[in-house]
């Protein structure tokens, strides 16, 4: 599903990213770790299309369509409710039957209760779960996540740690400081320097 | 089609109820027109001619508009949901378009108060001046969303802004200005439509390589 030779980013003068190969087949589930200002994150912006590399390529056999993102922002907008970014999200991609979708992610993420509140009066965790059903959302091949732990609290680690266990059939990537939690379900794995 | 309309629709009522929420841009705007015109009515003598006020008005809706501009994609770009919008399958196209909606909305409400206060300080407001600004509006929010959109990336915004939009706007003001003030309106109306042909087209087919690498 993914294959990356030789890809490398600079921004500047500074070379973020220099000669990564990658394969990952549909269904796999490939952990990328790192120390702090090894890559991970724009090997994952690379990923998503957010950013072009230097050097290098990228093939992606996903529809966007199906292409789900949790980065380091949760991409909501602070002003609207957890149920309107959803629904606004829902009808960007197409979502069959967004309402009903929308809703029983919220509930799966304990939100249901803060749907109508502005997102600006929710605490980081509970953005931080409001990321994770936009990327949900519509049901996506292909999840790249980037350090999705962060901000969660203890009931939230175990809904992702489900979430990700039974990714079955959906090919996931994660970058993440906490490779021993998500080691279970790594098919295989990428160590930046 | 209509999937693409659908999208522009989501965008655009979004920004909508964002300004609703938030109240950052349309106050602000209603504020400075009226201010402006005011400080305007005052600088000007007495005597001073028809074309000196309209020529004030126009100074005045092009500074108002440029605040909605500016504030058109600071909230996307500081929030990062700019990239959500540009991961999701719609067409890049489509974000510019709701935008530039929105941004039309912004510039209806703030003349919708700055002409009736125009025709208390200075002159009458005619169907010419009506016909004019509503042309120019529709260039000022194309072109100007898309610059909006290129000086939002920059640290430096406010200042950037203003120096990539007001040479564009400068046939704009022409236009306008002629439209009101000359014998041949049509002839200057139909200048301001082309203007916005020509320039919507190239900023709705340029707009994803604005906000893309």
């Amino acid at each position: 599903m993914i294959r990356a030779r030789g890809l490398g980013r600079r921004f500047g003068d500074r070379r973020i990213l220099s000669d990564v190969d990658l394969d990952v087949g549909a269904g796999e589930f490939l952990l990328v770790t790192g120390p702090n200002g090894s890559g991970k994150t724009t090997l994952l912006r690379l990923l998503a299309g957010l950013l072009a590399p230097t050097s290098g390529t990228i093939e992606i056999v996903a529809d966007r369509r199906r292409v789900g993102v949790l980065g380091h922002e949760p991409l909501v907008y602070r002003e609207l409710t957890p149920l309107e970014n959803l629904d606004l999200y829902g009808r960007l991609y197409r979502v069959p039957e967004r309402r009903e979708r929308s809703g029983m992610l919220l509930e799966r993420y304990g939100l249901w209760a803060a749907r109508r509140e502005p997102t600006s009066s929710l605490s980081r965790g509970m953005v931080q779960r409001l990321a994770i059903c936009r990327a949900l959302l519509h049901d996506p091949d292909l999840l790249l996540l980037d350090e999705p732990y962060s901000a969660l609290d203890v009931g939230g680690g175990e809904l992702l740690d489900g979430e990700l266990a039974g990714h079955g059939r959906r090919t996931v990537v994660v970058a993440s400081h906490q490779p021993e939690r998500l080691a279970a379900y790594a098919t295989s794995g990428l160590a930046l320097a | 089609m209509t999937g693409y309309f659908s999208d522009v629709a989501a965008l655009a009522r979004k920004d909508l109820l964002v300004e609703l929420r938030t109240r950052d841009t349309v106050p602000a705007m209603l504020l400075f027109v009226v201010a402006a015109l005011v400080v305007f009515h005052f600088a000007l003598p007495q005597d001073s001619s028809e074309l000196a006020a309209s020529g004030m008005l126009w100074i005045a809706l092009l500074f108002t508009a440029l605040l909605a501009l500016v504030r058109a994609f600071v909230g996307e770009r500081e929030q990062s949901t700019l990239d959500g919008l540009i991961l999701a399958p719609c067409d890049r196209s489509a974000i510019w378009l709701g935008k530039t909606l929105s941004v039309l909305a912004f510039l209806l409400f703030a003349e919708a108060v700055a002409l009736p206060a125009f025709a208390l300080f200075y002159e009458r407001v005619t169907w010419e001046l009506v016909a004019g600004i509503a042309l120019a509006n529709l260039g000022i929010a194309s072109v100007g969303t898309l610059l909006g959109a290129m000086a939002a990336a920059a640290r430096t915004r406010e200042l950037l802004l203003p120096l990539l939009f007001l040479p564009v706007a400068i046939p704009l003001v022409v236009g306008g200005l002629g439209a009101t003030v000359s014998d041949d309106p049509a002839r200057y109306l139909a200048f301001l439509g082309l203007y916005d042909l020509i320039f919507a087209i190239l900023s709705w087919a340029s707009f994803e390589y604005v906000v893309t690498e």
